[in-house]
């Protein structure tokens, strides 16, 4: 029965790790084909991906995307999770529930709706377009983050300030945001990185430039490449780093 | 100006620019959409109007709604068999792995979650191809004389799904049954239970509202996905989110498409009514 256990646990991390494993060892493939068999180790595709100027532009233009949207998804989430769970509003229950909606609709739904308005109205298609798409997927996330993390205590120390005087927008600067700050800031990595990644919506709401996955999409239509192996590496380690860096600051602080 | 009045109104001021920009780009673009596919296609103009034709076509039409169907099929084999292979790893993780490695245990089931969507599909055609891992291996091995075609088939989309959804059920999962008290278990076992006989009627209910809620974030995730189908599935068949792709890219027929978008939001709706019993979103 043990062996058993353990045995099932090792096949599922083969399985689970199986992929990863292959699209990064065939990123040095010394060949043309990122397939069996390894012809020998070379760090040519990495060149080729560093130097190629469509692809790097699109690695700029995801992060500018990903950073402004979470931004922007994080001040509206915040600001209205704080409204919401501290002052008593009229309809409470419902602005909750349209502010989380969003996350239970398929993103290609929201994309042909946004897609859709945009034409009607003569909105050209750019980068900002499909940043407005990512704050729509991250605003109920950020909203929802920063309002389960709002308790008590903050609100005595909120109370506290005012009776010392400070204005509504100092307790929001001074008090209640750093008091949030682990969860302000997993929220915001957590936005970054779904935008980041991000798909359908950048595919259909931009139009000359593009986000880093639109551009290895159409890498993937010339066919198998160790270009887009060295590509997909790169963005695991990056995101990998990003997910290490998180687990040993603010998780490891909120224990 | 009262407290509460003031306080009252500092509340709506912050949370007006959240509701603005949700029915803006939200339920606005929504609406539109709705709108929209009740409209109809002349040649290539889009003429508005209130004509059912397009849903009445979708029901009619077996090549369109087969792509229904087609998503429902798959959709049901992920749900399950995801759930099936990442509850014993959830279990495993939570009452046998170290107490002080299970954090650890957790964050390496979920690493390759972090490799980009679109690289990850990709990575499983590496894998699965004719030239791919797979085949070569078996092929060396003297199991397989041809090499298997598994690539481009529904056997390959239904691999990439798994794949993803064993990671996000084996988090879900763990995070129900780590919240468990050891003492249940323990009351089932001093009143005779086997090991057996607790899991099925202590363990297993118990988790049963998490089970439900990863079952129906795997249902919504994976009947809505265009990418795993298109980059893993071939030619042979459409999902429903591949085929709204292939009526905006090749026939720009918005009606149609948002139509189907109408009907692929409704089937969701329609799951989530059937699983609300057990739900807990707040919990995830």
């Amino acid at each position: 029965m043990r062996a058993l256990t353990w045995a099932y646990m090792a096949a599922l991390y083969a399985f689970i790790f199986l992929p990863v494993a292959v699209l990064v060892t065939f990123s040095f493939q010394d060949g043309r084909l990122p397939v069996p068999p390894l012809q020998g180790v070379s760090l040519r595709w990495y060149e080729t991906v560093l130097s190629d100027r469509n692809l790097m532009a699109a690695l700029g233009n995801s992060l500018l995307v990903a950073v402004v949207s979470s931004t922007a998804a994080l001040f509206l989430g915040f600001l209205a999770a704080h409204a919401l769970a501290r002052v008593r509003l009229p309809g409470s229950v419902l602005m909750r529930g349209l502010l989380i909606a969003p996350m239970t609709v398929s993103y290609l739904i929201i994309a042909l709706g946004l897609l859709t308005v945009f034409n009607q109205t003569g909105i050209r298609l750019s980068l900002w377009t499909a940043g407005i798409g990512h704050v729509v997927i991250n605003l109920p996330l950020c909203f929802a983050i920063t309002y389960a993390a709002m308790g008590d205590q903050q609100r005595s120390a909120e109370r506290a300030a005012r009776d010392l005087g400070a204005s509504d927008w100092q307790v929001l600067a001074h008090v209640s945001a750093p008091m949030l700050a682990p969860a302000l800031a997993a929220a915001f990595f957590l936005s970054v990185t779904f935008s980041w990644d991000e798909f359908i919506i950048a595919f259909l709401l931009t139009r000359f430039d593009v986000t880093l996955p639109v551009e290895i999409w159409s890498m993937l239509r010339s066919g198998l490449s160790p270009a887009t192996n060295a590509i997909g590496s790169l963005v695991f380690l990056v995101s990998v780093s990003l997910v290490i860096a998180l687990e040993l600051t603010i998780f490891r602080r909120a224990r | 100006m009262t407290l509460a009045a003031r306080e009252r109104r500092l509340g709506w001021g912050l949370v007006a620019p959240a509701l603005l920009w949700t029915l803006a780009f939200f339920v606005l673009p929504f609406v539109a959409m709705l709108a929209l596919s009740f409209a109809r296609m002349e040649g290539r103009e889009v003429v508005a109007g209130f004509d059912p034709g397009n849903y009445i076509r979708f029901f009619t039409d077996w090549t369109l709604f087969k792509a229904l169907v087609t998503s429902l099929e798959i959709t049901a084999v992920v749900t399950v068999v995801s759930l099936i292979l990442a509850y014993p790893l959830a279990a495993i993780i939570a009452f046998r792995v170290p107490q002080r490695w299970q954090r650890l245990a957790l964050l390496l089931a979920v690493l390759p979650f972090w490799t980009s969507y679109v690289v990850r599909s990709y990575s499983w055609l590496l894998v699965l191809g004719q030239n791919g891992v797979v085949n070569k291996t078996l092929l060396w091995a003297g199991l397989i004389a041809e090499p298997l075609e598994i690539a481009a088939t529904r056997t390959a989309t239904i691999i990439g799904f798994v794949h993803f959804f064993v990671m996000l059920l084996t988090l879900t999962i763990y995070a129900n049954l780590i919240q468990l008290s050891p003492n249940y278990a323990r009351a089932a076992q001093d009143l005779g239970a086997g090991r057996i006989a607790t899991f099925i009627h202590v363990i297993l209910p118990l988790t049963l509202p998490g089970v439900v809620t990863g079952a129906f974030l795997t249902f919504v995730l994976c009947i809505g996905d265009y990418i795993t189908p298109q980059i893993l599935g071939g030619n042979n068949e459409l999902t429903l989110p591949q085929l709204i792709m292939l009526q905006l890219g090749r026939s720009g027929n918005f009606p149609l498409a948002s139509a189907l978008s109408v009907i692929l939001m409704a089937v969701v709706t329609l799951a989530y009514a059937a699983s609300a019993r057990w739900l807990r979103l707040d919990r995830l």
